[in-house]
């Protein structure tokens, strides 16, 4: 027998306006999409909801539509849609690589992109069953007041660990925000907080509609490490995206995730414009990654490894990127 | 806290159970898994980790595999399931099926009726796939006896044949 869910009520929303109306109207709610992340969390006894709110019945959630300008991605767009659109492939063929690179099968048929860029964050210390976390005090991040991989400190530590994120911050996207007050669009490294406790700025109620890609001109790719070449999540992920021209660096973006409490931006990345990728350039890249990044123990690898493979990873992206 | 259970009364289901819809009173909290289980009597669909991370409860939702332990019943309304139960006919396993026994890609048969469900979805779609589209496909599906070396065999055999 299965662990049973706490009794709620599931309500099925075809508009985006009644969905967050629904929201407003019961405190406790919980939006769902896949379900993929929140379900298994809600029966892990971690989050709890009073009513839960089905968005994949909202109009126009699903959706993909390109032009000149870009590409707007619905955030009710599954997974599976996303890495097989002949659009995506040749258009951003690293989103389509990342895409295919999250969870298996069976979760990328009804996953979607919005729950990919809200997942929740992960530590070796709350994705855990009832009882290992109460025997365990738990931990800050839910019920507990100490955070079991940094004692010491205030804040949790658990890591962000999606897989569209890094190539769409790479890509220069930005989010369309959807709330009690209407509609806002931000760029997308707006969404996220470094706190592993509440990595969304998204207020009550708020959720992500859709998500902009601009016309891209830059070469871009997303790999990422993990512990199980099958199915797993990332222990770090690198997306990159660089533009060369006449053998100098005109643009480069390089964004991560797996290390951090959200999916960042590479910080100074500017100082390699009007240079070559050559190994001066490449160790460069490497000594920033490796100061930027804060991974902590909250995987089975230790948090130095995903150092290290964040930096060998982003290297390596750059020079296949660069051909070099 | 909770409000009254009234509140969160059963519902009727109506949802297409390998070829043959049904309706029953479920609860908006009841995963696929334990509706098809304890509801439907379909007891080939397993219950391994629980939480989205074996594939023993691999089910197809109108042809394709999803897992049916991080899936709520009530969202497949009008909906297609079909279970490893679906498959044999006149109490003749499938050709499929037929090869998981002759080149013993079941072994202790937990993780089965999953990977049975994910190379069924897989054949339909791509009838002679290669050993690495095989390994994509059953890339959610856990097996802790066989190495998956035999199950692979087992998809392969059934290659490019008719169902």
């Amino acid at each position: 027998m299965s662990a049973r869910l706490s009794e709620f009520q599931l309500v099925q929303p075809a508009r985006i306006e009644d969905a967050i109306a629904a929201f407003v109207a019961k405190p406790g709610a919980r939006y769902v999409a896949g379900g993929t992340d929140l379900l298994v969390n809600m029966r892990r006894g971690i989050v709890s909801a009073d009513r839960l709110i089905d968005l994949s019945g909202v109009a126009g959630w699903g959706s993909i539509d390109a032009d000149a300008e870009g590409m707007t991605i619905g955030a009710g767009v599954t997974i599976a849609a996303l890495a097989r659109d002949p659009i995506v492939i040749s258009r951003y063929p690293a989103v389509a690589q990342a895409a295919t690179s999250i969870a298996g099968p069976g979760h990328r048929n009804v996953a979607t992109v919005g729950g990919n860029l809200c997942l929740d964050t992960r530590c070796i210390y709350y994705n855990q069953s009832e009882w290992w976390r109460k025997s365990n005090d738990y931990c800050l991040k839910n019920r507990g007041d100490t955070c079991h991989v940094a004692p010491q400190g205030k804040r949790c530590h658990a890591a962000f660990s999606g897989d569209l994120a890094p190539v769409f911050l790479a890509l220069g996207a930005s989010a369309e925000i959807a709330g009690v007050d209407g509609r806002r669009r931000v760029p997308l490294s707006d969404l996220y907080v470094e706190d592993g406790r509440a990595h969304l700025s998204l207020k009550p109620g708020e959720l992500v509609a859709s998500v902009h890609l601009p016309a891209v001109l830059a070469a871009c790719a997303y790999e990422k490490v993990r512990a199980r070449g099958a199915i797993d999540y990332p222990l770090a992920g690198v997306a990159v995206a660089l533009m060369i021209a006449g053998g100098k660096i005109v643009m480069l973006r390089i964004a991560l995730t797996g290390t951090n409490s959200r999916p960042f931006l590479l910080a100074d990345v500017d100082q390699f414009i009007g240079k070559s990728v050559d190994d001066a350039m490449l160790h460069g890249v490497d000594r920033l990654v490796q100061r930027q990044v804060q991974p902590m123990r909250t995987t089975l690898a230790a948090a130095h490894y995903r150092r290290l493979a964040a930096a060998a990873v982003a290297r390596r992206v750059v020079r296949r990127l660069a051909g070099a | 806290m909770h409000e009254p259970s009234a509140q969160y009364k059963k519902r009727l289901l109506r949802i297409k159970v390998n070829g043959r819809w049904r309706e029953d009173a479920v609860a908006d909290g009841c995963m696929l898994v334990d509706y098809l289980r304890d509801t439907a009597g379909l007891t080939g669909v397993k219950t391994g980790c629980d939480g989205g991370e074996c594939g023993a409860c691999t089910v197809l939702l109108d042809g394709l595999p999803v897992l049916a332990c991080v899936t709520l019943a009530v969202r497949c309304e009008g909906r297609s399931v079909e279970t490893i139960e679906g498959l044999a006919a006149q109490g003749r396993p499938s050709r499929l099926q037929q090869a998981f026994h002759e080149k013993l890609g079941a072994q202790c048969g937990y993780c089965t009726p999953g990977m049975v469900m994910a190379s069924e979805a897989l054949l339909r779609r791509n009838p002679t796939p290669t050993d690495d589209e095989i390994r994509a496909a059953l890339a959610g599906n856990l097996c802790r006896c066989t190495g998956y070396v035999k199950i692979i065999e087992s998809v392969k055999a059934v290659a490019g044949l008719a169902p």
